[in-house]
């Protein structure tokens, strides 16, 4: 008996059917499991062999990269040249040229921040004090008239940083206002909980468009005689109110996923509704809420690019400036998709950082 | 704790951006800000865009920069604000801007419904159409069920709509907020013909990349003076703007150029010596430095030599003087007398 | 005791009553508020004497629409104008949604395909189209369109009817004749019918437990009758075809550049958000029910009809819902490629009025009802669709 298995083992090392592993395998597994599959398969490769040469040949083959735009009109492919000769008027509109390592120092340093924040062990007191020294940096380096830095108004500001600017402010703020609307929402005194809910259904039912007109034609007039806030400072606050709106929704999901036991034995210990709050149901919920929170952060980043609508000289209108220059009309293209690129790469990052930080919490839970 | 901290924050940021309370006139607020704020198109070659360094240069960034030599004794005192068609009027209003020179039409409404008063015009113009040669049109009265480019919410979009529906002819407009977008549909093809004011035509033309294949047709449908304006109530501010322009006109008629001006200054003419300070008492009156019109040739030239060097023969959009030259000479440029 | 002891509580410490105080409270703060913001304004436009009211509504509106899906010229008034301003908006709407829903299903289910090639390139699509702003697309479609396309002269003609040039689309469409009002008709009538027959069918099935072809019969009467009507008035098949007349098309069907980039946008982005919320949804119902299904002998129609469907839709009805409110919302920044939709009238609108306040006060309304409108009836449907769940 001993034997005779033995002998099988030894002798009989058989290996699986060629076609069933290795890369013939996983074809056949993948790619051609039935005639569904298969004639699948061949139509689309078919369709990526006659749509992706063409492409490449445009975006690289033929492709011109450093040249003016009157060689760039004879080329074949694309004409990546305007935006080898404008990037830094794209990418920081009319920061004076010569102090243009500002902003690209301080987007650096904003970068640098996020970077650092990925890791939830670096989440400390500590981060929250970098992050608020970060953002007067950030500021500081922008604004400039301190320090010998020489002033440059917020008129001039411009491009990528104005992008970030936007977004990151506009969260920031937003996130606050949207935790109090949310547990506005949540309250038991009607009064309250009404004005939330028409605030919450009335921003979301409108466009953010509306917003922005409202902040750039309307808003001027609430103010009284003689005070007037700055054109990007408008378009923040209704970038900011309309973020809100959406925040707390999503904070209510979490808020509502709280169980009654949670609040009950806040009660018991007799903490008020301040404390049950800020001490037993906030970290929770928001705890809960963080990946949709940076779905929120990321729509709040694509959708800064609006300000373009009201003349803001945001990665856009740089960019569609950039296009109404003779020398480079016509090559829309090649533009926007340089900006699709910026903007593809920072909701990219986001959104795999999203679903990284959903694993882990999802690993953490008991 | 951390709210508390944040909130700390941002108010420090909104006191970054919020402008102070104001003082009682422009002309204070002003002067102690140290730089005027003037709204401009943006995107019109010739009368307001930024060049590759993002310095603003234009027919119109020379005017407001004329009032900032006269205010300031320096030209480059001042903060351009790009405005769109719907945004400038309320920009002004709301005193976000101290004064629009962003080729806007004077027209009664806008002088009464809407607040503003309109200074000297800096511009004469009138509405015409730019089409490509190749379509063989020679008129604008053939341009029935065409497709037209025109800019929303202008006095250019309800006289296109008047001209057309007085002629009896079909059109299909298209409509772009955007200066630079609209000229960019229209040279790619979008639209048979692009109207606008004549100059703003040859200022798109003389940008476009074939500028020899595009023509502007004879018919001028509409009187457009195009002036500076500010807003009702402020009487001093008013003087000013429109003194600064009538200053750029004068200059040019008693043959003062920013070349000349510092000899001129030993000029034995009266007119010359009260003009450029010499004899005080003009600038006082304004509430300005006595060197106002002295500042403002030196820095920025006469009107001619603002014309000819934004828009002129010489420039790509090759725009002659016609109605814009001097009364001496033909034109409607009138200075009243600096006296 | 405990009375005495109620009755000692000050009443800053009594919950119920704190309540009532910070509430009038807040009531008081935004009412000051409010206050002070409208007496703002009030002062504002007094000062700035900048006209008030909607009597520029019946005033004639003195500029031309670009599209328009009823009658209207110059002469009409600010009322017309942006009713079609809203008509349009509710045609790219529609039409949007339409396609969105098709597209993002396909696109759905092609994620979940057991072929890697296709579910790779399923998310490559989702992947990208979601994390380009969908101004920045909107903006990149109308600029392919007019920079690539010839002018009308050199249109492209690549199926007869069809021409693309920088002006738009054209397309053949059949040429008005009478059968066409009857056709409607007949289609009416045979969805009508179609209904009841469903309904009789249930009952009946529900009573006897006899099943009866509804799809095939009603989908027969649905295409059936129509096509009966057609060949009564003997088959008329008169095509109008657009011709070029001066310099543009005319006849025909054109859809213009503008319209075809906002909808192209705003499909392919809220497309491939609609493909994972379908996604989602097929993965909710798990593998045992199908199998459930199987095994009692159901076919996979029936599986799918009665078992996925209706336990998928639940899940999907939710989010797809604000997606369609999304790409509503998204249609408004038509205003920055130049398709006339309500945001670009109006916005028109105030240029030429200066009445800000008024115009913007109309674009949220407009919205605010079509969201509030979509919402409740997709809240209805989904009210519906989760009855079959007992």
């Amino acid at each position: 008996m001993e034997q005779t298995s033995a002998d099988i083992t030894a002798s009989d090392d058989i290996r699986p059917p060629v076609a069933s592993i290795g890369v013939i395998g996983w074809v056949r597994a993948n790619l051609f499991d039935g005639w569904f599959n298969s004639l699948l398969t061949l139509a689309t490769l078919y369709a990526l062999w006659v749509v992706v040469p063409p492409i490449v040949r445009w975006v690289i083959i033929d492709a011109v990269w450093n040249t003016t735009g009157a060689e760039c009109r004879d080329a074949a492919g694309a004409c990546w040249s305007i935006i080898a000769t404008n990037f830094r008027f794209i990418l920081f509109g009319f920061y004076p040229y010569d102090q243009q390592w500002r902003p690209l120092v301080a987007m650096l340093l904003l970068f640098g921040l996020l970077y650092y924040s990925q890791d939830r062990k670096h989440w400390t007191k500590m981060l929250g004090y970098g992050w608020v020294a970060g953002l007067v940096a950030m500021g500081l380096l922008m604004r400039g008239g301190l320090l010998g830095l020489s002033s440059v108004e917020t008129t001039k500001w411009g491009g990528l940083p104005l992008t970030l600017l936007l977004s990151v402010f506009g969260l920031t703020a937003a996130y606050p206002l949207g935790v109090i609307l949310a547990l506005g929402r949540q309250s038991r005194l009607p009064i309250i909980k009404w004005l939330c809910v028409v605030y919450i259904e009335l921003i979301r039912g409108v466009p953010l468009i509306s917003l922005l007109f409202m902040g750039s034609i309307i808003f001027p007039l609430f103010l009284p005689e003689g005070i007037t806030i700055n054109k990007i400072l408008r378009a923040q606050v209704a970038i900011i109110l309309f973020t809100a709106a959406y925040i707390a929704e999503v904070v209510r999901g979490g808020l509502q996923g709280m169980s009654r036991g949670q609040y009950e034995a806040a009660e018991s210990l007799g903490l008020n509704y301040y404390l049950t709050m800020r001490l037993i149901i906030l970290p929770q919920a928001l705890k809960i809420v963080i990946p949709p929170t940076v779905s929120i952060l990321i729509s709040a980043f694509k959708d800064t690019s609006l300000v373009v609508i009201i003349a803001l000289w945001d990665l856009l209108k740089t960019s569609q400036a950039v296009l109404s220059n003779p020398e480079w009309m016509g090559f829309s293209r090649e533009a926007y998709i340089f900006i699709a690129i910026l903007y593809f790469l920072g909701c990219f990052s986001m959104s795999n950082y999203s679903r990284r930080l959903e694993r882990e919490l999802d690993r953490d839970r008991p | 704790m951390k709210k508390w901290k944040l909130s700390l924050v941002m108010i420090a940021v909104v006191l970054l951006f919020v402008a102070g309370p104001a003082l009682a006139g422009t002309l204070d607020e002003v002067k102690a800000r140290g730089y005027i704020k003037a709204g401009v198109n943006g995107g019109v070659f010739g009368f307001s865009m930024p060049d590759d360094k993002g310095v603003w240069k234009g027919l119109d960034v020379d005017t407001a920069r004329a009032i900032a030599a006269a205010v300031f004794g320096d030209a480059d005192k001042v903060q351009f604000t790009a405005l769109t068609a719907v945004q400038r009027l309320p920009a002004l209003q709301s005193k976000e801007i101290d004064v629009l020179c962003r080729n806007t039409t004077a027209t009664l409404t806008r002088e009464t419904t809407n607040g503003l008063n309109f200074t000297q015009v800096n511009y004469y113009d009138g509405q015409g159409f730019l089409v490509p040669k190749k379509l063989g049109v020679k008129s604008a009265k053939e341009l029935g069920g065409a497709t037209v480019c025109v800019l929303p919410g202008t006095t250019t979009e309800l006289n296109a709509a008047d001209f057309f529906r007085a002629n009896g002819l079909q059109w299909k407009p298209v409509v772009i907020e955007q200066t630079a977008e609209l000229n960019k549909a229209f040279f790619a093809g979008r639209c048979d013909c692009l109207t606008s004011d004549v100059s703003q035509l040859a200022a798109q033309r003389s940008v476009s990349p074939r500028p020899q294949d595009y023509i502007i047709l004879p018919e001028v449908i509409s009187k457009e003076p195009l002036a500076p304006v500010v807003r009702h109530g402020d009487d001093q501010w008013y003087d000013i703007v429109k003194w600064a322009v009538f200053a750029l006109i004068e200059a040019e008629e008693l043959g003062i150029s920013s070349q000349n001006v510092d000899k001129m200054k030993n000029s034995t003419n009266p007119q010359v010596q009260r003009f450029l300070g010499t004899s005080p008492g003009m600038g006082k009156a304004l509430g300005l430095n006595e060197a106002w019109a002295y500042n403002i040739i030196k820095q920025v030239g006469n009107y001619g030599e603002i014309f000819e060097r934004n828009v002129g023969v010489n420039t790509p959009l090759g725009l002659e003087r016609g109605l814009n030259d001097l009364w001496t000479r033909g034109g409607l440029m009138y200075a009243h007398p600096i006296r | 005791m405990g009375n005495a002891a109620a009755q000692k509580v000050p009443f800053w410490l009594d919950p119920k009553k704190r309540g009532i105080v910070f509430q009038i409270g807040t009531v008081c703060m935004v009412g000051l508020l409010a206050y002070y913001l409208i007496s703002n304004v009030l002062i504002n436009l007094e000062k700035q004497s900048i006209a008030t009211g909607w009597g520029f509504l019946t005033k004639e509106s003195s500029f031309e629409v670009g599209e328009s899906l009823i009658s209207y010229s110059s002469a009409d008034t600010y009322a017309r104008a942006l009713l079609v301003g809203a008509l349009n908006t509710l045609k790219v709407s529609f039409i949007g949604i339409v396609i969105t829903v098709i597209l993002g299903t396909v696109v759905g289910i092609a994620r979940l395909s057991t072929n890697w090639l296709v579910s790779r390139l399923a998310k490559g699509y989702i992947e990208v189209m979601q994390d380009i702003p969908v101004l920045l697309q909107l903006f990149f479609w109308y600029a392919v369109f007019y920079e690539t396309f010839p002018s009308p002269r050199q249109a492209l003609n690549p199926i007869t009817g069809v021409f693309l040039c920088n002006r738009g689309v054209a397309f053949a469409v059949p040429a008005a004749h009478p059968a066409h009002a009857y056709m409607l008709a007949a289609l009416v009538v045979g969805l009508v019918l179609a209904f009841f027959l469903r309904r009789w069918a249930k009952k009946r099935q529900d009573r006897t437990g006899q099943s009866f072809p509804v799809f095939r019969v009603s989908a027969g009467m649905v295409v059936g009758f129509p096509l009966l009507a057609w060949l009564a008035f003997g088959a008329p098949t008169a095509m109008d075809v657009p011709k070029l007349v001066g310099f543009n098309f005319t006849g025909g069907l054109t859809l213009s550049p503008e319209f075809f980039a906002l909808l192209m946008g705003l499909v392919l982005y809220t497309g491939a958000f609609v493909a994972e919320v379908v996604r989602a949804g097929i993965q909710s119902v798990s593998r045992g029910q199908q199998e459930a299904a199987m095994s009692i002998g159901l076919r996979p129609s029936q599986v799918l009809n009665l078992v996925i469907l209706p336990q998928a839709l639940r899940v999907i009805i939710p989010p797809l819902t604000s997606q369609m409110l999304n790409l509503t919302k998204n249609s408004s920044l038509a205003v920055a490629i130049g398709f006339p939709d309500f945001v670009s009238v109006a916005n028109t609108t105030i240029n030429q009025t200066g009445q800000s306040i008024e115009g913007v006060a109309l674009i949220m309304a407009v919205y605010l009802f079509f969201s509030l409108s979509t919402s409740a009836f997709m809240n209805w449907y989904n009210k519906r669709v989760k009855l079959v769940e007992r």
